[in-house]
């Protein structure tokens, strides 16, 4: 199927455009004299799903944690939710993260607590009690298809079930901003396809805005061109080549970006750069 | 090795001084302010307080053993050997209580808190802790903080009495001293100046002990490898701290009550 047959997925409303939830403003970032991060201006809407692509080393890993206040700029601006976490003190980020669920590149579960205990971590912080937190551990296990695995230790989990269990953590307060560190990172392609399906059930159900970073082009198209069929429980491609409105892209390369647009827009984009790094994976082939 | 200019170098130290102090400051507020993970301290507690006692009780009996030993010779010289007590009382009591106390909890407890949390932040566990909302030092640094300072202070306590019992066992058995005696000059020896020395010094050395090994768990870097050398860090960094924070307590103690 050509490319140009893509449509939008009809079924899918347009996001209504109000205040980003993240945006970058003129942000660089240098570690040890490197540059890796050059004057980078972006901006994502609410339900919007923004797909960060890039070569490895490229700084999607910083970008990431620059959004969560992890690590600070040299310079720019950097607003969540309407709040410049660029100049906010520590103390006050940890109410802001309240509101924003991570999943680490490599997981990051505390290896010393069970899967219920890690999972749970937020809840416990905030003191809520036990058999509730039980139950709404139960609940977000069941979303991510991994109930048995409760009383298990992260050691005793597959690389896969352990990237499960994070996004578990992440979006058991229900958060409003998602941020996934390449979430399907080394893992087989059978796993990467379970991860994928996840993050496309969370978009679809609960239409939280999120940042996905990905190695693996044939995810990120998956993620544009699939959405979560609520009714038969599964991951389905959407009728007509259509393509998911919400689902954008950002192409860094160099610490620079070189893309920032729609699905469609990235796959007739003329850019050399782009050309050669998508190469045969466009979307019409990306679900096959 | 890779050497770097004294420019560098000089700024390096004086940031990582900069680091420590931070963490430190903020370990030691957090004290005084909620919210407070009882449950982290309790655990800490029991790891570093009970788990510590085997080695402080043998080390501290021991020590308490050969000083008795090898005080007897010279003491013999004067004809004072039943003053064998008040040597050991004393010298355990002010000095070696505490610093060997010191000693082997740093050489277990930072170690364990460098390696524990150099793991923990090079596989990005600090990193999600903070994503999570919660702030490592407050959930990390300060249960450790307050509880080594709490029980460094009671295993002290501990090493002195088994010392003094080391020094008892020697003396009455191998001296052929009287127990009694041993103990009622033990007891005249020590006045309230020497106690109060005694005991002050483990609180130091427990807040260099948890803070020194928490700073460089903290900051490791470099994979397996910087766990590793931020265990040795931790270990002789704290063991010199401790060696020349009893010196500069030692000279104040006598500046102040004069012994």
């Amino acid at each position: 199927m050509p490319e140009s047959e893509l449509q939008t997925d009809a079924s899918q409303t347009k996001p209504e455009i109000t205040d980003p939830v993240v945006s970058f403003e003129n942000v660089s970032i240098s570690f040890d004299d490197k540059v890796v991060l050059k004057d980078i201006s972006f901006i994502v809407h609410p339900a919007e799903t923004r797909i960060i692509l890039g070569p490895a080393g490229c700084g999607k890993s910083v970008l990431m944690k620059l959004a969560n206040g992890l690590i600070k700029p040299d310079s720019g601006t950097i607003r969540v939710f309407g709040e410049d976490v660029t100049a906010m003190r520590e103390v006050d980020l940890f109410k802001l993260r309240a509101r924003i669920g991570m999943v680490f590149q490599e997981s990051a579960l505390f290896d010393s607590l069970s899967v219920e205990d890690n999972v749970a971590y937020r809840l416990h912080e905030e003191l809520i009690p036990e058999d509730e937190s039980h139950k709404r551990v139960e609940e977000v296990l069941n979303f991510v298809d991994l109930a048995n695995a409760i009383d298990k230790f992260p050691s005793e989990l597959s690389g896969g079930m352990r990237r499960r269990v994070s996004i578990a953590r992440a979006i058991i307060t229900g958060p409003d901003l998602i941020l996934y560190d390449s979430p399907t990172g080394g893992l087989d392609p059978i796993t990467s396809t379970t991860i994928v399906e996840l993050v496309v059930k969370q978009r679809d159900v609960s239409h939280t805005t999120s940042l996905l970073i990905t190695h693996r082009l044939q995810d990120a198209f998956t993620l544009a061109t699939h959405h979560f069929d609520q009714a038969a429980g599964k991951m389905e491609r959407i009728p007509n080549n259509g393509i998911d409105d919400s689902t954008r892209f950002l192409v860094l390369n160099e610490g620079n970006v070189v893309f920032d647009g729609s699905t469609l827009d990235l796959v007739h984009s003329t850019d050399p750069f782009i050309r050669e790094y998508l190469g045969e994976n466009t979307p019409d082939k990306a679900g096959d | 090795m890779s050497f770097v200019s004294p420019e560098i170098f000089a700024k390096q130290k004086v940031a990582a001084i900069q680091d420590y102090s931070v963490l430190a400051g903020r370990a030691f507020a957090n004290l005084f302010s909620s919210p407070r993970y009882w449950a982290d301290i309790f655990t800490q507690m029991d790891s570093i307080g009970f788990g510590s006692l085997p080695i402080v009780v043998l080390t501290g009996f021991f020590t308490g053993c050969v000083l008795a030993l090898q005080s007897s010779t010279s003491l013999q010289e004067f004809g004072a050997v039943s003053m064998t007590g008040n040597l050991v009382a004393l010298s355990m009591v002010k000095e070696l209580g505490p610093v060997l106390t010191g000693l082997m909890v740093s050489g277990r407890n930072a170690s364990g808190m460098a390696s524990e949390l150099g793991s923990m932040k090079v596989t990005e566990q600090i990193d999600a802790m903070r994503a999570l909302g919660t702030d490592p030092v407050r959930k990390l640094v300060t249960p450790r903080l307050s509880a080594t300072i709490f029980m460094l202070f009671f295993l002290t306590i501990m090493s002195d009495a088994v010392g003094i019992a080391g020094g008892a066992l020697v003396s009455v058995a191998l001296l052929g001293l009287n127990a009694s005696t041993y103990f009622h000059n033990s007891y005249r020896a020590l006045v309230y100046a020497d106690v109060v020395q005694g005991l002050t010094k483990p609180l130091f050395f427990g807040f260099i002990i948890a803070s020194v090994g928490c700073y460089f768990g903290m900051n490791t870097k470099g994979g397996t490898q910087g766990v590793g050398r931020a265990t040795t860090q931790a270990v002789v960094v704290s063991s010199v701290f401790i060696i020349v924070v009893d010196f500069l307590i030692s000279r104040l103690m006598i500046g102040i009550f004069g012994r």
